[in-house]
């Protein structure tokens, strides 16, 4: 078991350009199903010989039966492509796209209510299920290894390193899910700590949250009523200045919710193991499970 | 992007929102024209790209030709110090003279994006013309929020809603709901992430003028603007902040901070800048080189973190994913031969390429010590720190 995706993931990726067909290769590499793939004037071609390109998702999907979508469509050009995605009824949506307006979003996350589909991202690194061997985004393969522990963050490179000290003290993965550095986003960690608590494969979880806004708060009230599992926390950006935007669009301390401190009184209030550093993740999660 | 005052000002006229009437002026000798022209009474303001300028000083109301003369004098070409800017301050290269109002009250109006809603929020305020974090924190219930909706825009009721919070008197109502949805439109269609009048004020015989003007535009969507691109004043850039421009560098220098960061990923940026707080040092930078950095970018990097005179030692944390550590390796010991820098790295490299790049740093001669993970490194840090003193 694992959450999102699994052997039965039929992968469409859209926008199939430099960073695109790279990393379509390194979802093939690692073993995930890439069924269609759709990019402007492509249509008719086969990416890598074997994938065929179509000129729109709907008829991608009428010809491939794909069930996913990921998205490295440029920024200026991805709120069409996430809408043409939501349109033809999709049920997960990967969009890594880093740098998409804020108002674009705004009309997304509008257009997503009473939409049947989910949107992860944008400006994530993806999903990853180690045990089926389907990645859909950037995570490396070669750092994962299957297992119990679910992880979820809002930063791409930390949930690398949360994976490598998992398996440095011999714990595999159910699934790995970046959420996106967005101050606006489709997923949020409320809905993966859901669908983590339901998943029999996931014996705990590690959260990895960073300074801005108030999700991580709105975690914490989650997981206080409705997780049995084991949480592990850590924040980063204890250490940045108020005000000042540190990279991701989503991590800059505007009020006294969005700081480093607020985040961990608010985890640790609702019985998550919280540790100072991501440097401390492997050895507390070997501490808590045994 | 941030525009100046006298440009946000122009794009509410667009708008057809009432401003005062004023020149921007880049020369003392204008000073007498105009100050004429508004017989003797005018508002001189600072136009620079911080907040604070009223209690710097970057403002005055003037009621003389000598008093305008110097008060001009004092700001064209000198640097304003705000609590924002930092000691150097920031150049005033321009100023706005402004008509006076006979002011009969103040109030305060802005839009923004609310990230907890996601979608538009206008926030009003019957006490115009403070600080508005001041007023949250004294009378918070003189605040009021109104949630638009993305699809649908403001909706009429609302407004009347906001009139009446505000205790608009009736015969300006419409044309005050005429500003409020002149506004919203402004906000729409321009990107804005923040659009701030403080003080809109009606003045003694009943118009309504915005004094003052902010307004922010998303840096992510002013390629589809690029008449406001036009706008931006890269004279109020730091040489830094124009560097780290020009390489797409995300950088943000923490004051007195010894330890220099250099780092793939804002989260792990982040982390490290954290984790050299916790072996007993302040970090001196937050500095995400990126997914795609190329050797240039390296050198660029390595070059804006031993610009900062107060960093001693260099912390590389890279965790390649897409980025390749044989490239950023190279870039590094490219830099420091192009700098000659004596300053000591600690370097943690993993991910795509990582042995590679670690035996390109062995084999250079610079003083390099690597650690195999973020525990490691702190304890690297924690004895070179304290073996310094």
């Amino acid at each position: 078991m694992s959450i999102l995706i699994d052997e039965n993931t039929k992968l469409l990726i859209q926008g199939v350009g430099k960073d695109g067909s790279f990393q379509a290769l390194r979802m093939l590499e690692y073993g995930t199903n890439i069924v269609s793939a759709v990019h402007p004037g492509k249509e008719g071609k086969k990416f890598e010989n074997k994938i065929p390109y179509f000129s729109s998702v709907n008829e991608a999907i009428k010809k491939t039966n794909a069930n996913v979508g990921v998205i490295f469509v440029p920024a200026p050009f991805a709120k069409d492509a996430i809408i043409e995605q939501i349109d033809s009824g999709l049920e997960l949506i990967v969009c890594i796209t880093e740098g998409i307006p804020i108002h674009d979003m705004v009309q997304i996350k509008a257009y997503l209510i009473n939409k049947n589909t989910r949107l992860l991202g944008p400006n994530c690194p993806g999903i990853i299920t180690p045990e089926s061997k389907t990645k859909v985004g950037i995570i490396p393969g070669n750092i994962v290894k299957p297992g119990n522990i679910g992880v979820v963050s809002r930063s791409g490179t930390l949930t690398y390193e949360a994976i490598s000290q998992l398996v440095q003290n011999g714990f595999g993965q159910s699934t790995c899910v970046g959420i996106g550095g967005d101050p606006i986003n489709g997923t949020s960690f409320v809905d993966i700590l859901k669908l983590f608590e339901e998943d029999k494969k996931t014996k705990a979880i590690v959260l990895i949250g960073e300074i801005g806004g108030n999700k991580e708060q709105e975690a914490a009230n989650f997981i206080k009523t409705h997780l049995s599992k084991p949480v592990i926390a850590t924040i980063a950006g204890h250490t940045a200045p108020e005000g000042k935007r540190m990279g991701h669009a989503g991590a800059i301390v505007t009020g006294e919710s969005g700081l480093a401190s607020a985040k961990n009184k608010a985890l640790s209030d609702a019985g998550v193991h919280v540790v100072e550093s991501p440097a401390y993740i492997g050895k507390k999660v070997s501490e808590v499970l045994t | 992007m941030n525009l100046h005052e006298y440009q946000s000002k122009q794009l509410l006229s667009d708008y057809n929102i009432p401003t005062p009437n004023g020149y921007v002026i880049s020369s003392l000798e204008l000073v007498k024209k105009y100050i004429a022209e508004f017989e003797n009474s005018a508002v001189i303001k600072a136009q620079v790209h911080t907040g604070g300028r009223g209690k710097a000083g970057g403002v005055k109301m003037v009621t003389s030709e000598i008093e305008a003369y110097n008060f001009a004098e004092n700001l064209l070409g000198k640097n304003l110090v705000t609590h924002q800017t930092g000691s150097k301050g920031i150049k005033v290269n321009q100023i706005l003279i402004e008509e006076a109002s006979k002011i009969e009250r103040e109030i305060y109006l802005s839009i923004i994006i609310d990230n907890t809603v996601s979608s538009p929020v206008i926030i009003t305020s019957i006490e115009g013309g403070m600080d508005i974090e001041d007023v949250s924190k004294l009378m918070p219930e003189k605040i009021k929020t109104t949630i638009c909706s993305p699809l649908l825009g403001i909706s009429n009721y609302k407004i009347r809603q906001i009139c009446k919070d505000l205790e608009i008197p009736e015969n300006l109502k419409n044309e005050f709901s005429q500003i409020v949805l002149s506004l919203y439109k402004l906000f729409i269609k321009n990107d804005c992430t923040l659009i701030e009048i403080n003080p809109l004020v009606i003045t003694k015989d009943e118009k309504i003028i915005a004094l003052d003007a902010k307004i922010n535009i998303d840096d992510d969507a002013v390629f589809r603007h690029p008449s406001l691109k036009k706008l931006e004043d890269k004279s109020q850039m730091s040489p830094l902040e124009a560097l780290t421009n020009k390489y797409d560098l995300s950088y943000v220098k923490l004051e007195k901070g010894k330890v220099g960061c250099m780092v793939n990923g804002a989260g792990l940026a982040m982390a490290t800048m954290d984790l050299t707080k916790w072996a007993g040092a302040e970090p001196a930078n937050f500095l995400d080189i990126g997914g795609s950095a190329n050797e240039e970018k390296i050198i660029a990097a390595f070059k804006i973190i031993i610009e900062d005179k107060d960093v001693e030692i260099i912390l590389v944390n890279l965790f390649a994913g897409i980025a390749r550590a044989d490239v950023v390796a190279t870039g590094i010991v490219k830099a420091s031969k192009e700098t000659s820098s004596k300053i000591p790295l600690v370097v943690v490299m993993r991910g795509t390429n990582s042995e590679e790049g670690l035996s390109i740093l062995n084999n250079s001669n610079l003083d390099i010590i690597s650690a195999s993970d973020l525990e490691h490194a702190a304890i690297i840090l924690k004895e070179k720190i304290s073996g310094g003193k």
